[in-house]
């Protein structure tokens, strides 16, 4: 897709930027401890603390990912949304309190501190690592797919801008100047979505998305048999044709020297116009036909039928917030599904008309009902995606360490039910945003990621360079608060915990800025790496991830008085590796292999429901055999309740 | 060995706001399960309009993020209200 960069856009996005740098600069001077550089000093105001939580918490995932999610597949998107804020009542109702009473600076401080185990160090800064990883490739993408139409940069230079920016905020100051960057985030997140809500809404729903708003051909169909040979339009010359999953024929054309893609409709009469890329022997890519620059690679998303009051209608005008879902739902749309032609060479997206009852229900991306011929690996791979999103959040040690940055436990507390607040206002907005990019024109069929942005520009290009800004700032926001997880585990938990390097206090800064530093690198590596998909996606591995490895541990520690180190520690490794085995094996990976989805071995996207349970018995059998270790236990938590 | 980064006061409620915090817990896990088994079991019934003019997909999943704002302000309530009588210096 070819953007039209704005200077508007840019001129806001560096404001932004140079108010993070200055910020940085600011707390720079004030953060000479290890208790300030990883816990701004354990004095932030709940308040504040609470929306820096929504800000570390609402990352590209929740704003690019989950936007383009519903975008492209409605209520399945949405799931993601009710997910990730259910398991902010295990956070708050199990987690918060005595996470805060145990810990110092990291989980790892928190897990550790009944037992002082050189294991659990180990292995739970090997946790924080990978999980903290895991989450930090999707924020690199989503910087990476902002870039393109913010700045009119390539990728992956969005990935290098926010790594490097990212590097300086943590390296200076860590945890005090990350939370206030998180806080302006996070309220400027939740403040703009608002008013985009509100300008979805007052838009209403309309058949025509734009004076230029492409207009898609339908030509008639020659047919020998079932076999198509050519059009009724005599201006097209019939290139060849394709065939897949004995379902979808797809037809070339060519006319005036450019070859367009067509889908064969249902009933066999016409062909529907497409959209293509196709790479040639050179490797060149072409856009519906021609090159690039071109720009005849559109964007797409539109109503195809619009019901108020039993009677179609070209447009509604303003609606309210349920008006318009109840609208949509008796109307229809058409979203856009991908197909790779092999042998071709070629990706299209063709025109699916889709009912907006299919769209406000659970069922096009995750296959749920038997009708429609869900498998049990489908309703398992359902069932897995929810328990991991409800297990997952109070597992993310980047999420648990701003329980250090607060002074009391009821602070703690407080900062959790603020998040909470915010984080649920801000995800049933992402489903106005999500089917307001649906039927508005605005999808890139190339990065579902794009669509709230993209969303924004369509209401103006003021309000397209705050949204832009305000994601970029997002994706700071959570590599920041990732960041400072990940050097916390490197410096704090295995450098001077594990290796007992006795460092000094000021030791213990430079260690962990150093850490920030490698991370960030491995961050660009991995983001220029990983191109390509859908960061709510990535997310909800991560998800998986943690919940696999941390959550049995915290629980079955603040739970369960029998609970031994080397539990702690076995439980964490075989968490860690059998939801990375499974994902590896998994049929999202094997398309990023560029393998047939079908020959995964595990017909599985995501692994909790395998790795999650598996995990838990490995630390209560692990902990029952061991339980002459507890004689030596700290007794710490148990003095303090 | 570890601790909080910074010195905390004794908290005598922590047991009371402990169980609270796991009854809590159940009480949504399970309205949390609810809507899972309905997505595996039946999930046709989420397509039906079960308040005006909404489906029950919509309903029950807006439903789920307004109780945890609802649950987590109650809870905050009681665990103050704890605090402040078992905390009393």
């Amino acid at each position: 897709m070819i953007y039209t960069v704005s200077i508007w856009a840019i001129i806001i996005f560096l404001t932004f930027v140079a108010i993070v740098l200055g910020l940085s600069f600011y707390f720079a001077g004030k953060t000479k401890s290890a208790a300030g550089y990883y816990a701004a000093g354990g004095h932030i105001h709940w308040g504040i603390n609470g929306i820096a939580f929504a800000g570390d918490y609402l990352s590209a995932a929740s704003f690019l990912g989950i936007c383009g999610m519903i975008a492209y597949s409605g209520y399945d998107g949405f799931l993601y949304s009710i997910g990730y804020l259910a398991g902010w009542i295990v956070a708050l109702f199990l987690v918060a309190e005595p996470l805060k009473r145990l810990g110092k600076f990291t989980f790892t401080d928190a897990l550790d501190a009944r037992f002082n185990s050189k294991s659990i160090k180990l292995t739970a800064s090997i946790s924080t690592l990978v999980v903290s990883i895991f989450y930090l490739i999707p924020q690199m993408i989503g910087a990476g797919d902002l870039i393109v139409p913010l700045l009119g940069l390539p990728y992956w230079s969005g990935v290098l801008i926010v790594g490097s920016i990212v590097i300086f905020i943590v390296a200076t100051a860590g945890m005090a100047s990350t939370t206030y960057v998180q806080f302006i985030k996070g309220a400027l997140l939740i403040v703009f979505s608002t008013i985009l809500t509100i300008y979805i809404l007052n838009n209403g729903l309309n058949l025509n998305p734009g004076d230029d708003y492409h207009k898609f051909i339908k030509i008639g169909a020659s047919l020998e048999g079932k076999k198509v040979t050519g059009t009724t339009d005599s201006s097209y010359t019939f290139v060849d044709s394709h065939t897949l999953d004995n379902k979808f024929t797809f037809v070339r054309l060519e006319k005036q020297g450019v070859q367009r893609w067509f889908k064969l409709s249902k009933d066999s009469a016409s062909l529907d116009e497409m959209l293509s890329v196709s790479t040639l022997e050179d490797g060149t890519k072409l856009y519906n036909g021609e090159p690039q620059a071109a720009a005849k690679f559109f964007q797409v998303g539109h109503m195809s039928k619009i019901i108020v009051d039993g009677k179609e209608v070209e447009k509604t005008g303003p609606l309210g917030p349920f008006e318009f879902l109840s609208t949509l739902e008796n109307s229809e749309l058409v979203r856009f599904t991908k197909k790779d032609i092999l042998a071709a060479n070629t990706t299209v997206w063709f025109q699916t008309p889709t009912s907006g009852k299919d769209m406000l229900s659970p069922g096009l991306l995750l296959k749920i009902s038997s009708k429609t011929g869900a498998t049990i690996w489908d309703k398992l791979n359902f069932f897995s995606l929810m328990l991991a999103l409800f297990l997952g959040t109070s597992a993310l040690p980047h999420i648990l360490i701003r329980y250090y940055t607060v002074a009391s436990q009821r602070a703690a507390r407080k900062s959790t039910i603020v998040a909470i607040a915010a984080i649920g206002f801000f995800y049933i907005l992402t489903l106005y945003m999500g089917l307001g990019a649906s039927v508005n024109g605005v999808l890139d069929v190339e990065s579902s990621n794009m669509s709230g942005p993209l969303l924004a520009k369509y209401f103006g290009v003021g309000l397209f360079s705050i949204i832009s800004a305000i994601a970029f700032a997002t994706v700071l926001g959570t590599v920041a608060g990732l960041i400072v997880a990940s050097s916390g585990a490197i410096a704090h938990d295995f450098m001077d915990k594990f290796l007992n390097m006795k460092m000094t206090d000021k030791k213990k800064v430079r260690a962990g800025k150093l850490a920030a530093f490698g991370v960030g690198l491995f961050a660009i590596m991995l983001g220029i790496l990983f191109k390509g998909m859908n960061v709510s996606f990535l997310v909800g591995l991560a998800f998986a991830v943690a919940a696999s490895a941390n959550l049995p541990s915290i629980l079955f520690l603040l739970f369960w008085e029998k609970t031994t180190a080397k539990g702690i520690s076995w439980s964490i490794v075989v968490g860690i590796l059998s939801s990375v085995f499974i994902i590896l094996l998994s049929p999202a990976m094997y398309e990023r292999y560029g393998l047939a989805k079908s020959l995964a071995p595990i017909p599985l996207d995501n692994p909790g429901i395998f790795s999650i349970p598996l995990a838990t018995i490995v630390l209560v059998v692990v902990s029952l055999l061991t339980q002459k270790d507890n004689k030596d236990k700290v007794e710490n938590y148990h003095n303090n309740k | 060995m570890h601790g909080p980064a910074i010195k905390l006061d004794a908290d005598n409620a922590a047991v009371k706001k402990s169980k609270l915090g796991v009854i809590l817990f159940y009480a949504y896990t399970l309205v949390y399960i609810g809507f899972v088994v309905i997505g595996l079991v039946n999930p046709e019934l989420l397509s039906l309009h079960v308040l005006g003019e909404q489906n029950l997909s919509i309903i029950y999943g807006f439903g789920l993020i307004v109780l945890a704002i609802v649950m987590g302000f109650i809870y905050n309530a009681l665990c103050t209200r704890m605090e402040d009588n078992m905390n009393k210096k």
